[in-house]
């Protein structure tokens, strides 16, 4: 049987930053329904590969495509969920309500000339529903906790219901019981909704509950597998010797 | 009040200062979250270097101030790119040194007269069909804008790394909003003038912005405080003898501490 045409893949690249080199020939697929996990130390280029795979950096060497074309020829690109770092850290005064923060990400199929509000409400209330923040959908984003928001980003991500889903260490400053939540929701949307999630992380408690590949990087790849595999790995025992950089949350 | 209906120079003045606050408000509130507020400033400090040139060469002023303008606003969006920095700092440097341009060029054509004054305080009970007109296109044009692209460019304004992922042409988006600015002022300053033109796209934003809960309402308050600061202003200097554009700054800025305090009762 031939293998599932993966939906990216990342070929011989290379990034470096003026003469600082991040990434070094990585290669590596992801295919439909995997929730992978981006491992390494600060540095290790894991924010970098996920700006690779969306087209917000050229790679200097190799080359990144989703479902067989470089990011920028990437017909349906809002239907790849993106939730940055720094999305956690909201501007408090920023005058947008929960729906409309959710409404900003919202791309219709097609360009209809009446009635594209109503699609747009529609698809915001479902995205809200998804989350659970149904209900808060008139209040202000910076008043919101942080794992609140957190929450609207990813309906955010998932207002055009996207087929990929890239989350860089989203839960940032959010407390663990709403961290909890968070990553039993994107388990639910990988499994339910058939959605593919890339996650970038630290907490190796995360990728033991949750994920079922991994992907270690060091500016080349260490590891790309099995979460079960990994387990039994170099460079499981070579993060874990060096634990400065992961944290464990076990439940 | 039945004096207003009757007198055209009045009428022009209100229908001109009417689309222009439209434009105003809609454009500020933008441009205030993007925190490229001081845009106005540094492109009417352009537009005066325009209006020099333009008188030193004998043309038509507001034609090359708008053309000088509708550039510098395009060349900081490019600098902000390309040089990697603050908008502020770019914004600063295209002001000063349009402003030493001005100067050089009044001081060299030693041609100024009373005319420059109508520029830098603004005239506006001397405006033309014609400025009504443009006036009305530009305020549609701010209003497409919001209708069409508001929702990206509120995207870009909130988290410009996500929407450029999205596929959202911040760049161009970017300069849009630029050389819609750098229109605004240049024909802001027949009617409020170089000086006091920036404020009139920053005070009645950043009063909205002060009550508003959502971006939409933010958007409507921008327009209500600025349509109301300008109606009143000009009404208020024709029957108190006072200069119109100082009359509408200072309106507006009354109301911005009316809502600042508003806020303040309202999180108690």
């Amino acid at each position: 049987m031939n293998d599932p045409l993966p939906l990216v893949s990342v070929r011989g690249v290379s990034f470096s930053y003026g003469p600082r080199a991040v990434l070094e020939s990585v290669t590596f697929d992801i295919l439909a329904g995997d929730f992978l996990a981006v491992l390494g130390p600060n540095g290790s280029g894991k924010t970098t590969l996920l700006k690779l795979i969306l087209g917000l950096l050229e790679p200097r060497r190799g080359r990144v495509l989703i479902k067989g074309l470089p990011p920028e020829d990437c017909p349906d690109k809002s239907l790849i969920g993106y939730i940055p770092q720094k999305a956690a850290h909201v501007d408090p005064y920023f005058p947008a309500s929960v729906a409309e923060t959710v409404a900003m990400a919202y791309r219709p199929p097609s360009r209809p000339l009446f009635g594209g509000r109503a699609g747009a409400r529609l698809a915001v209330e479902r995205a809200l529903g998804l989350v659970g923040l149904l209900d808060e959908k008139t209040r202000r984003i910076g008043s919101l906790s942080g794992g609140q928001q957190q929450r609207v980003f990813i309906a955010r991500a998932l207002v055009n219901r996207p087929y990929l889903l890239l989350l860089d260490e989203p839960t940032t400053g959010v407390d663990r019981e709403h961290q909890e939540h968070f990553y039993d929701m994107l388990g639910r949307f990988n499994r339910s909704e058939g959605i593919t999630i890339v996650l970038v992380t630290h907490d190796i408690g995360v990728v033991d509950r949750h994920v079922d590949k991994v992907a270690c990087l060091n500016q080349r790849l260490t590891y790309h597998g099995s979460h079960g595999e990994f387990c039994r790995s170099d460079a499981f025992r070579e993060m874990i010797s060096d634990g400065r950089h992961l944290v464990s949350h076990s439940h | 009040m039945e004096i207003l209906f009757e007198l055209g120079f009045l009428q022009r003045a209100l229908a001109a200062g009417v689309f222009l606050g439209l434009a105003c408000a809609l454009l500020g509130v933008f441009l205030v979250l993007k925190k490229d507020a001081l845009i106005g400033h540094g492109l009417s400090h352009v537009t005066f270097a325009g209006v020099a040139l333009a008188m030193t060469l004998g043309v038509l002023p507001l034609a090359v101030a708008l053309a000088a303008a509708v550039a510098a606003g395009l060349g900081i969006s490019w600098l902000k790119d390309k040089a990697g920095l603050y908008g502020d700092t770019v914004i600063g440097i295209f002001s000063s040194v349009s402003m030493a341009l001005g100067v050089l060029l009044v001081s060299l054509s030693r041609k100024f007269n009373v005319s420059l004054l109508q520029y830098l305080f603004g005239e506006i009970l001397a405006v033309q069909a014609l400025e009504v007109w443009l006036s009305a296109g530009l305020a549609v044009l701010a209003l497409l804008t919001v209708l069409l692209g508001g929702r990206r460019i509120m995207y870009m304004t909130f988290d410009s790394e996500a929407a450029r992922a999205a596929g959202v042409p911040t760049g161009g988006l970017d300069r849009l909003l630029s050389v819609l600015a750098a229109v605004t002022v240049v024909l802001g300053t027949k009617i409020i003038g170089i000086l006091l033109i920036s404020a009139f796209l920053v005070i009645p934003a950043a009063a909205g912005l002060q009550v508003a809960s959502s971006f939409r309402r933010a958007l409507v308050y921008s327009v209500l405080i600025s349509l109301v600061s300008v109606t009143g202003g000009i009404i208020a200097s024709f029957f108190l003898d006072l200069p119109a554009s100082a009359s509408i700054v200072i309106l507006s800025f009354l109301l911005f501490v009316f809502c600042f305090l508003l806020r303040a009762v309202r999180s108690r």
